[in-house]
C-alpha cells in the first residue's frame, strides 16, 4: 500500500507502525511517530495498524550548537 | 527613555516597518532574552539579537572556544581559541551594539540555578547540543512560564519550534523522555554542516523577536524542519499531548527537581 512518510509517497509492506520502523531499521527509542497528525505512544506502535493513504511523520531527536552539560 | 539620535539611525530599518515602529523598537529594547549555549546556534542568535537592540542578553556556557568550533560558531574568532565562550561572545556583542546589556554565566545549567537564571529574562532560546540540557530547558521554561524557542541541528537537517508553556505543545509532548544513551548521535559524532547552524539560529532569533513584538503567527504547535540536501522546508503539525508527563492532564513531573533527577540519573549513566 501507499503511505506518506515525512511528506514523501512510499510503497510499504508493513501493516503496523512497529513493523514499518523495523523495516527501516529505526529503533523506537530514537524517534517520535506521528500518524495522521496524532503522536502515537511508544508502547502502542507495535499494535497500530496502517492503511492506504496514511500520513506518517518520523520525528528524530536533534541536538544543536553548544555542548552545554547539566548536573 | 527616548531613543537618541544615533539609536534612531541605528534602528531606522526596523522603525520604518509599520509592524515595528518606534513603539516596537522600545519593546525590543525592554526585552531580556536568555541564550543557552554560545555555540553554533547561539552565535547567530546572539549576534542578531544584539544587532536588533535587545536590551538584555543572557549567555550561558561553561566551555572554552575550541578550534573545531570555528567551522560554525561564528561569534568566536581564531584568536579566541582557548578563551571562555561567554567572554568571547560578550565582547562581540558589545562591539556590535554597546546598547546591549550582556549577562554572562560561565557555568552549567543545573537544578540549583535554572529557575533563578530564567527569572531574570522574559524569553529563553535553546542553543544546546545535548538532550539532558534540552529536556532541562524545556522543563524549567514550563515551571518558570517563559516562552522558549527550541532548535536542533544534525548533519544536513535542522528543526525548530516555539513553546508557549501551558498553551502550546512542549518538547515533552513530542519526546516524553530522554533517548537512551548512544541511540542518538551528536554533532561531534555525526557531523553537521556549519551554515545550517546559522540558518536555524537565525530562524530562532526571528521567532523570538516576533514574540517580543507580538506580530505574526508564532511557530507554535508546528515544527519547522529544514533539509539542506534537498533545500526543503517542511511544517509538521503537532499538538499538546494530553499524556505529556510535564504539561499533560495528569503530569508525572510536578516540580523541576523531579525532571532534574531524571536528567542527572541519565548523565551518571552516560559517564559510567
Amino acid at each position: 500500500m501507499f503511505v506518506k512518510i515525512n511528506g514523501k509517497k512510499e510503497e510499504i509492506r508493513a501493516g503496523t507502525l512497529g513493523a514499518l520502523l523495523k523495516s527501516k531499521d529505526i529503533e523506537p527509542q530514537m524517534v517520535s511517530v506521528e500518524l495522521n497528525n496524532q503522536i502515537i505512544a511508544r508502547p502502542d506502535l507495535a499494535d497500530t495498524p496502517l492503511k492506504e493513504g496514511d500520513a506518517i511523520e518520523l520525528l528524530f531527536f536533534m541536538g544543536g550548537g553548544a555542548n552545554t552539560h547539566v548536573c | 527613555m527616548a531613543f537618541t539620535e544615533e539609536q534612531l539611525v541605528r534602528y531606522s530599518r526596523h522603525i520604518i516597518l509599520s509592524e515595528v515602529g518606534g513603539k516596537g523598537q522600545k519593546k525590543i529594547r525592554q526585552a531580556g532574552v536568555l541564550v543557552i549555549g554560545a555555540g553554533g546556534l547561539g552565535s547567530p542568535i546572539a549576534l542578531y539579537l544584539a544587532a536588533a537592540g535587545i536590551g538584555k542578553i543572557g549567555l550561558i556556557d561553561a566551555d572554552n572556544v575550541d578550534l573545531t568550533n570555528l567551522q560554525r560558531q561564528i561569534i568566536h574568532h581564531t584568536t579566541d581559541v582557548g578563551r571562555p565562550k561567554v567572554l568571547s561572545a560578550a565582547e562581540k556583542i558589545k562591539d556590535l551594539n554597546p546598547d546591549v546589556e550582556v549577562i554572562t554565566y560561565q557555568k552549567h545549567l543545573d537544578a540549583e540555578n535554572a529557575l533563578k537564571i530564567f527569572a531574570d529574562f522574559g524569553y529563553v532560546i535553546d542553543g544546546t547540543d545535548n538532550f539532558p540540557a534540552k529536556f532541562l530547558i524545556n522543563d524549567a521554561a514550563f515551571f518558570a512560564k517563559k516562552p522558549l524557542i527550541h532548535g536542533g541541528i544534525l548533519r544536513f537537517d535542522g528543526q525548530l519550534f516555539t513553546i508557549l508553556p501551558g498553551e502550546s505543545a512542549c518538547y515533552r509532548c513530542i519526546f516524553p523522555e530522554l533517548p537512551p544513551q548512544g541511540v542518538v548521535p551528536s554533532c561531534q559524532e555525526a557531523g553537521v554542516l556549519g551554515a545550517l547552524a546559522g540558518l536555524i539560529g537565525t530562524l530562532q532569533a526571528t521567532e523570538v523577536i516576533k514574540l517580543i513584538l507580538g506580530i505574526g503567527n508564532p511557530l507554535t504547535n508546528r515544527i519547522l524542519a529544514y533539509h539542506a540536501l534537498e533545500t526543503l522546508f517542511r511544517e509538521i503539525k503537532i499538538k499538546k499531548n494530553p499524556h505529556c508527563p510535564l504539561c499533560g492532564s495528569s503530569p508525572s513531573i510536578t516540580k523541576l527537581e523531579m525532571a532534574i533527577q531524571e536528567v542527572c540519573d541519565f548523565n551518571s549513566l552516560e559517564s559510567a
